[in-house]
């Protein structure tokens, strides 16, 4: 205990006078240094946010009709070819163009450099990265709002829960890299598929009499990397479902069972639709997660280059006279081999171009243009999020 | 549930007897003995934490919902039939025993959809069904003149009286035998609380109430018997002009007189 500093000599026109400058000293300091982290932290953002628009927005946006580069939102990624002639004019192409230019300039031509990657344009990368993107959110939100629910409506409290809980916390600290791994191992290659010749390389195999289901993996495809990337966003939906259904008033579940409803009745008419708003939010947010992740896709699902989109596979023609089953059988296994194709992804393709090419001012505006398109999709996917969780939120308050 | 009718059936309808209640190992209920009557309005009555809401809720065992929650000993019966046996179905039960909560909390939903929800989870789906069945249950509830307008509107928009009776609508439109209500006038102002009053006052002779209230002068109101209870036990149940007129027993009468801590 230490007795305030006191005047010796008390002021007797102002009792309340004190000797405050070193606690005013301190204060302002204070407040200095916490302005200053935060002004930091704020300086930071902005200059990363204004570094990607300069870099990206020229390449993404064009300053005459339609304002938008179509070209790069709409063609697959290309080998770009720059030549020069020898009065230093440069002309970009693609690996078509340049032969003609070439012959046309003869004698004149004074060098072809070829930057991989770097032309047309990354339709693929924005198609590969929605699918990846479609297959997780899907799988995890089965599996994420089953165990939420499970976990907060029926599970009985006790050591077990705690453990299984913990276990989803430490999930969610996982290193991504690792369930890239995981995702190799268990997905691409030991996953179950129904083949009548099952690889050799297959961890065992079923029989089924007209088929074979064959632990062999789904190889490096869209499912397996959605698989994976299904798993990195588990623990954020689980939790975030497991919120909202506790903040469903209590009184809810009691009054449906009071009025005779099972406990499943009662989730499924009491406490799941004044839960939904929330998880839906929460799952938007785990969209942008599972869009951002490299790791996880390197090995399961991404390539660093791709010419054709997961829909432009060469399958064999139906025969002219073939049945409808025939032709019901053609689409089905067409449509689910869209599902297991390999794909390009953004932050992949990002990586592709910062680091596995030589650095140019070429590869640089590709590069800086997929983050620009990146980040845009990306905001507005959390400002959707945003959006939907004010809407719904007034809709549904109690 | 098929019930046996005796011939005293109707003065010991809902009967309890050396009922010993717990949560995990912490007693609340000690041997507990309580006849209730046919059609009459109990009200149970006692300081918080004595237990008078543990008995209400075991009665439709909606308490069963409580984790740590089990039976000792002794037995509830209605009619005869032993609520705790394994030959009870809980669900069948709580459709005969209605129960109205203190906080009222009608679903977010329509008017409409929270007056059928017991009916929709049981599964009736003919719409003539469930329009006759909402009308009626609002009309038992006297709400029908206020909402029958607005019926598919939201049922969050009512003022409190109206959701409450909102609530006794839901719970009477499964047309259950006894109505147990847990404080329902504790979160309403005096001029609802009249009216749930006056509600319940209409409403008897049509179900069997079991009113658990704080509220003394409400007891004396409505109430055709009133329970006391302290610390787990039942002190004391007559009728009510009994109870509060000449209570036979000290702590009774020092509850009833306000000078019971």
């Amino acid at each position: 205990m230490s007795t305030p500093p006191r005047h010796s000599q008390p002021d007797p026109a102002n009792p309340f006078a004190g000797d405050q400058t070193r606690i005013q000293m301190q204060e302002t300091l204070m407040r200095w240094l916490l302005r200053i982290g935060t002004l930091f932290v704020v300086s930071v953002t902005v200059a990363i946010v204004l570094h990607i628009v300069i870099k990206g927005a020229p390449v993404a946006f064009r300053s005459e009709w339609p304002f938008v580069n179509v070209k790069f939102l709409t063609e697959l990624p290309a080998t770009l070819h720059v030549i020069q002639d020898n009065q230093g004019k440069i002309i970009e192409t693609d690996v078509n163009g340049a032969d003609a230019v070439k012959k046309q300039l003869g004698a004149n031509l004074r060098q072809e450099k070829t930057i991989s990657y770097s032309g047309g344009g990354i339709l693929g990368p924005i198609v590969g990265t929605a699918m990846l993107v479609l297959v997780s959110v899907g799988v995890a939100l089965f599996l994420g709002v089953a165990s939420a629910i499970y976990l907060s409506e029926y599970a009985k409290h006790g050591k077990f829960i705690e453990m299984v809980r913990l276990a989803i916390l430490n999930l969610a600290g996982v290193p991504s890299v690792v369930f890239g791994l995981f995702g190799l191992g268990a997905f691409v290659l030991t996953a179950p598929v129904f083949t009548n010749i099952p690889l050799d390389r297959s961890v065992f195999t079923i029989p089924l009499g007209f088929t074979t289901l064959s632990f062999q993996g789904w190889d490096t495809c869209v499912l397996s990397g959605g698989f994976t990337l299904a798993f990195v966003i588990l623990p954020v939906i689980i939790t975030a479902s497991e919120q909202c259904l506790q903040a469903v008033p209590q009184g809810f579940r009691e009054t449906s069972m009071a009025l005779g409803a099972t406990r499943w009745q009662t989730i499924w008419r009491a406490v799941l639709p004044f839960a939904t708003p929330g998880i839906l939010t929460s799952s938007i947010l785990g969209i942008a997660r599972a869009a951002g992740e490299t790791a996880p896709i390197m090995f399961t699902a991404a390539l660093a280059f791709k010419d054709k989109l997961p829909w432009q596979k060469d399958q064999l023609p139906l025969p002219v006279d073939a049945s409808w089953f025939a032709h019901w059988e053609h689409s089905v296994t067409r449509f689910l081999g869209i599902f297991t194709e390999s794909v390009q992804a953004l932050p992949y393709h990002i990586y592709t171009l910062a680091a596995r090419i030589p650095q140019n001012e070429y590869s640089e505006r590709a590069q800086y243009g997929s983050v620009f398109v990146f980040l845009v999709l990306v905001a507005s996917l959390a400002t959707t999020s945003i959006w939907m969780r004010r809407r719904l939120r007034a809709k549904y308050k109690w | 549930m098929s019930a046996p009718q005796s011939a005293n059936s109707d003065a010991r309808f809902i009967q309890v007897e050396k009922f010993n209640y717990a949560y995990a190992d912490h007693q609340v209920l000690f041997d507990v003995d309580l006849n209730l009557h046919r059609e009459d309005i109990t009200a149970l009555i006692g300081p918080s934490g004595c237990g008078k809401s543990t008995l209400l809720r075991s009665i439709n065992r909606i308490n069963d919902l409580v984790e740590i929650a089990r039976v000792v000993s002794g037995s509830i019966k209605i009619d005869g039939v032993d609520l705790y046996s394994p030959e009870v179905d809980v669900i069948s039960l709580r459709r005969n025993v209605g129960m109205v909560f203190q906080k009222y909390n009608p679903f977010p939903r329509s008017i409409f959809e929270n007056a059928v929800y017991g009916l929709r989870v049981a599964g009736i789906k003919d719409k003539w069904e469930l329009e006759e069945a909402a009308e009626r249950s609002l009309r038992i509830a006297a709400l029908w003149d206020e909402v029958k307008d607005r019926l598919h509107s939201n049922a969050t928009g009512l003022s409190g009286g109206q959701q409450q009776r909102l609530c006794i609508a839901r719970a009477v439109a499964l047309q259950p035998r006894i109505l147990l209500m847990d404080e329902p006038c504790a979160a309403l102002d005096p001029i609802a609380t009249a009216r749930i009053e006056d509600l319940i006052a209409q409403l008897r002779g049509q179900f069997t109430f079991v009113i658990v209230t704080h509220n003394m002068e409400q007891a004396k109101r409505i109430a055709d018997k009133t329970a006391f209870f302290y610390k787990g036990k039942v002190v004391e149940c007559d009728d009510t002009m009994e109870i509060f007129g000449n209570p036979k027993n000290k702590l009774t009468e020092s509850y009833i007189t306000g000078r019971l801590t």
